[in-house]
């Protein structure tokens, strides 16, 4: 019997994959794609050969930028981008935490000076026991990546 | 010996190496034994301070003038254009087109940093909000150095607030690069946060906590004390708390004979008065030592030779 995929193929676009179970959701709501125009196709908890289940995003006729492949990194350092022509895979990426992110989140120390100033933040990047911690390059102080992206 | 630092803003303590803080040293007491009114000669230096800071200010601007160099500025941002609501970015631009270095204090942290990618001269920190205050770390260095002859492999003991005392966390990373070890005092409230434990462990470190004052003397080459702000607890937890963290003479009974008492200043009652009297007060050198100190930045910063 032949395999029926769960979550319709796209024509062009990207497809995040071997997204950690529960991670998708925070996925659109980190890179708002549901604010955007692209149609989006979901899938929650998917079978996974390796990871037990995962969570699974289309994105048709957009590719990634730079900046978001590096803040999905920091969420779902296991997935891998697809990006796909005419229903083929035509280039396909793994996620590697990235040494620095710049300008893709707000500073949680308040007293950040780059909270009124015209500058983007810096973060560098190092793992930690399990977790990854973000050094703000202007204020100094470290924070988990969970403070930091505020999931 | 080569001059890394010309040119160099001065942000935090985190980029110096071993060498950098010799270089600093070195210069500070060759200033404190033969003083040079010639290398600031013609030089121009902005102090701008955004926040009051009297003992700095006044410490920075005696250091300019000891070098033969003139000073222009303000010492609160009441008056200036950060109260019409510019950007510090932009005074930063304006200010420093006027002049050879800028010498700066400012309440948010990260202000420092952010100042040096605008400013065409050299930035140096006087203090940005709760982050960093590198010169103040560099006299506590060089006090240190002079008090006890050497840097390399001393024991010191960090009392009171080691949570929001920034001297005490750049003073700990500075150490680092000697192989120091360390001992803190503190009221759980206020011990030394988990980053700063994080970076003694990465660096294989040695240190421990202690709840008593006089059971550590005895071990101790410097005994580092800062102030317990009252405002962070009750009253009654207060006078609990304040008892135990003030260092009288009873304290020091069993002292080595070698031990310094060092505190960054102001005191309010935390080290008795009458520790002043004894060989172990180093405290009010030290707040001199930071005119030497602040003067061997400001040279090596804008003399490629000295």
């Amino acid at each position: 019997m032949r395999n029926k995929l769960q979550v319709e193929a796209i024509r062009q676009g990207t497809v995040i994959d071997h997204i950690p179970a529960g991670q998708g959701i925070k996925i659109l709501d980190r890179l708002q794609l549901l604010d955007s125009d692209a149609s989006i196709t979901v899938g929650f908890n998917l079978p996974s050969k390796d990871q037990g289940h995962k969570d699974i995003i289309k994105v048709t006729d957009r590719k990634f930028t730079e900046q978001e492949a590096n803040q999905l990194a920091l969420f779902a350092p296991s997935a891998t981008i697809n990006v796909i022509d005419n229903y083929e895979v035509v280039d396909k990426f793994k996620m590697a935490l990235p040494d620095s992110l710049l300008g893709a989140f707000a500073c949680p120390n308040s007293n950040c000076i780059t909270h009124n100033e015209p500058v983007d933040t810096h973060f560098s990047l190092r793992a930690h026991q399990g977790d990854v911690r973000l050094k703000c390059k202007y204020c100094e102080k470290s924070f988990s990546k969970d403070i930091v992206s505020g999931l | 010996m080569e001059n890394r630092l010309y040119k160099r803003d001065i942000i935090s303590i985190a980029d110096f190496d071993r060498k950098d803080l010799e270089l600093v040293l070195e210069t500070a007491a060759q200033l404190k034994n033969s003083p040079r009114p010639d290398l600031l000669k013609g030089k121009v230096i902005a102090s701008c301070f955004f926040e009051a800071s009297t003992r700095t200010r006044l410490s920075f601007e005696t250091a300019v003038q000891r070098l033969g160099g003139s000073l222009i500025g303000f010492s609160d941002a009441g008056n200036t254009s950060a109260k019409k609501g510019e950007t510090l970015a932009d005074s930063v631009n304006i200010i420093s087109s006027y002049t050879d270095a800028f010498v700066m204090r400012h309440p948010q942290e990260g202000a420092a940093r952010l100042a040096s990618e605008f400013s065409s001269v050299p930035v140096i920190n006087g203090g940005d909000g709760s982050n960093q205050h590198p010169t103040q770390t560099l006299l506590d260095l060089f006090s240190i150095r002079e008090c006890q002859g050497k840097l390399d492999g001393l024991k010191v003991a960090f009392v009171g607030d080691l949570k929001y005392g920034r001297t005490v966390h750049s003073l700990t990373q500075a150490l680092c690069h000697f192989g120091a070890e360390f001992t803190f005092i503190a009221p759980k409230a206020l011990t030394m946060p988990d980053y700063i434990l994080e970076e003694l462990d990465a660096k294989g470190i040695k240190y421990s906590f202690s709840d008593s004052i006089e059971e550590t003397t005895p071990q101790v080459d410097i005994i580092y004390m800062t102030r317990v702000q009252k405002e962070r607890f009750d009253e009654t937890e207060y006078k609990h708390i304040a008892s135990k963290y003030i260092l009288d003479v009873d304290s020091l009974k069993n002292a080595k004979d070698n031990l310094k008492v060092l505190h960054p200043l102001p005191r309010v009652d935390e080290i008795a008065v009458e520790v002043d009297k004894t060989p172990y007060a180093y405290y009010f050198q030290q707040a001199e030592n930071g005119v030497y100190a602040r003067q061997a930045l400001l040279a090596l910063v804008l003399n490629e030779v000295l």
